[in-house]
């Protein structure tokens, strides 16, 4: 047995689907570790890559003669947005794919079906209604609003769509998706402006196409823990998403558990969306978008799929925000107008396929 | 496999009445009946997707509710009258399907399983189709490649939703004898009932949710019964060339106005 062979019945790679997959994860690994440190590099103040491998040398023990401004700008404001937009734009790709598998639907993504709206509403409720106290009970409150918000939303959209015999029609799905994102939305902006802010136009478009620009070391350590935890977590459900392949009924006869696996999953979604959307905003498109490319590349077997979308969502997010902050001199472009911009094409596409399906 | 007063329904209305069924092992029965008569939902309690309000489904002597799903599919499979997807698959990561049950949570070797999909692969009779993709086959290639996906369960019990709609008359047959060759306890839902004569050990004829009549070909299918259930007028006997139970269909007669067949073949 060759070298090849032998690796490959190692990793369990058989086919040549398999191999491609896993040369393309390594590939992307390598891309997202170039594009962390060109994303802490470009900026208003551009910080050559030398200097930055220096700064996070020096944080990391290794000694380095990195000035204090250079460490100021590349450890304490970059990084943590970087990171934050990485963990965010993989936990978005990997809700992205959970939501699109498990619902059937081409079109599901936690944006489009309203539950990152539903997650700003919490959020913003929340801080209107004043949490003063600091500290971990003021992000617990965060994240705990946003949840119930994400899970309302939820509820609502699965409430208006499901079909009298329990299927979800993905048109319905959608304009419910839409409908119920739209109201959210409406909240939001109302309570953000009244709230009288001098802010407020800026952190209603926060809100609701999303912005990475409040993110410090704290909230960016959450994410990234989040990014982490929902990736492990998911990868105990390869094969009962890959089970849903031939609908509810097929799942059900090939011994998963649909009913409890669909409720772990979407509570586990409007989870994850919630603890993103407390610190980020909604941020439309990278759920829907990154599995679909994905999944052209590598198939739709979701031992792939999870984690190359978690690292494409990464790479994708990380590139929207460099843009969105220094694409104009001196002036942010909410994040959701980047991705709207990558997505909105590929979204099209796939209307179109859905209507001569 | 064994049901034993199966009650089922929706809000609106009781699908299974009290059905009862006995499969001997290794054999195949043919669940029959009209459009609506049940069948798959009674197909649907027997695999365990449906929950019967009442009765229970014994898998040798155990009862279904007793089973963890994980062990359900191990020893039950199913064939779905539509396997529907919207995901460009590839053939082989269909079958592969049939292995969940065996797998563990975390992803695991692929080479598990290898054996029973390389098995399945050739009793399904799904070799050259492997490197094809789903969305490109033809209707008869997707029913072998279910069955095989079904075989890489390596289940005792296979439960067919009519299997051989949407095939043409060759495609049924070889779909059949292929069945028939696995040794496996079958029961299949079926529309045509020369083929479910020649292929099956034993029939349930089912009306509104009753098993109006069960046993072998000649007990069941009687133009008496087939009249009151189908309202259709027919002979029945065995061809003079195959030997095999046959149905010839006169006219459709409204319920309730039966009068003998002008030419009835006395059954066996």
């Amino acid at each position: 047995m060759s070298l090849a062979l032998a690796s490959r019945r190692a990793f369990g790679l058989g086919a040549t689907g398999g191999l491609r997959a896993f040369g393309l994860g390594a590939l992307l690994v390598g891309v997202l570790l170039v594009t962390v440190v060109m994303g802490v590099g470009i900026g208003s103040v551009p910080i050559p890559i030398s200097t930055v491998l220096e700064v996070i040398a020096q944080r990391c023990g290794f000694g380095g003669e990195a000035t204090l401004l250079d460490d100021q700008i590349v450890w304490q404001l970059r990084m943590p947005r970087v990171l934050g937009a990485a963990a965010t734009g993989a936990a978005l790709a990997l809700v992205g794919v959970v939501l699109q598998s498990l619902t059937r639907n081409d079109l599901a993504d936690p944006y489009l079906l309203g539950i990152s709206g539903g997650a700003a509403v919490g959020a913003v409720s929340v801080l209107v209604l004043g949490v003063s106290v600091g500290g971990l009970l003021a992000t617990t409150m965060l994240t705990l609003g946003s949840f119930l918000g994400a899970l309302g939303a939820l509820g609502a959209v699965l409430l208006l769509a499901t079909g009298r015999a329990g299927d979800l029609p993905p048109a319905r799905t959608v304009l419910a998706g839409v409908a119920v994102g739209q109201v959210c939305a409406a909240y939001t902006s109302f309570v953000t402006i009244m709230s009288g802010d001098q802010d407020a136009a800026r952190r209603v478009l926060a809100w609701t196409m999303g912005s990475l620009a409040g993110l410090r070391w704290d909230s960016a350590t959450l994410l990234v823990v989040v990014a982490v935890v929902a990736s492990i977590a998911v990868l105990a459900f390869t094969s009962d998403l890959d089970a849903f392949a031939f609908g509810e009924s097929a799942a059900s006869s090939l011994g998963v558990s649909v009913n409890r696996t669909r409720w772990i999953l979407l509570t586990g979604t409007a989870l994850v969306t919630a603890s993103l959307v407390a610190y980020t905003g909604a941020i439309g498109f990278v759920g829907l978008v990154v599995p679909h490319v994905v999944r052209l590349l590598v198939g739709p077997s979701h031992r792939r799929l999870l984690p190359l979308s978690a690292l494409a969502g990464a790479i994708l997010l990380v590139w929207a925000d460099t843009a969105a902050r220094s694409l104009i001199d001196g002036q942010e472009i909410p994040i959701g107008v980047v991705t709207a911009v990558l997505g909105a094409p590929v979204f099209a596409v796939l209307l179109r396929r859905e209507r001569t399906r | 496999m064994r049901a034993v007063d199966i009650t089922w329904g929706v809000p609106e209305r009781v699908i299974l009445k009290g059905v009862s069924v006995d499969c001997r092992p290794g054999t195949v029965t043919g669940l029959l009946g009209p459009n609506g008569s049940g069948k798959t939902s009674l197909l649907h309690v027997l695999a365990g997707l449906l929950r019967a309000q009442s009765g229970q489904v014994y898998v040798g002597e155990r009862s279904l509710r007793e089973l963890s799903s994980r062990d359900r599919a191990r020893q039950v499979a199913v064939l779905e009258q539509h396997a529907v997807t919207g995901l460009d698959l590839p053939v082989r990561q269909v079958i592969e399907l049939g292995r969940i049950p065996h797998r563990g949570r975390w992803p695991a070797s692929r080479t598990e399983g290898r054996d029973a999909i390389d098995r399945a692969v050739r009793l399904a009779e799904v070799a050259d189709l492997l490197d094809r993709r789903w969305q490109t086959l033809s209707g008869g290639e997707r029913q072998r490649v279910q069955l095989a996906r079904a075989l890489a369960q390596e289940p005792e019990i296979l439960i067919l939703d009519e299997p051989t709609n949407h095939l043409d008359l060759g495609h049924q047959i070889d779909f059949l004898t292929t069945v028939r060759r696995l040794g496996l306890t079958v029961i299949a839902a079926l529309h045509d009932l020369d083929l479910a004569a020649a292929f099956c050990d034993q029939l349930v004829l089912l009306q509104d949710g009753e098993v109006v009549a069960s046993g072998d070909a000649a007990e069941v299918l009687t133009p008496a019964t087939i009249h009151r259930v189908y309202g259709v007028q027919t002979s029945v006997g065995p061809h003079p060339e195959s030997g095999r139970l046959h149905v010839v269909w006169h006219h459709r007669v409204p319920v309730g106005e039966f009068s003998e067949p002008v030419r009835s073949a006395a059954p066996r």
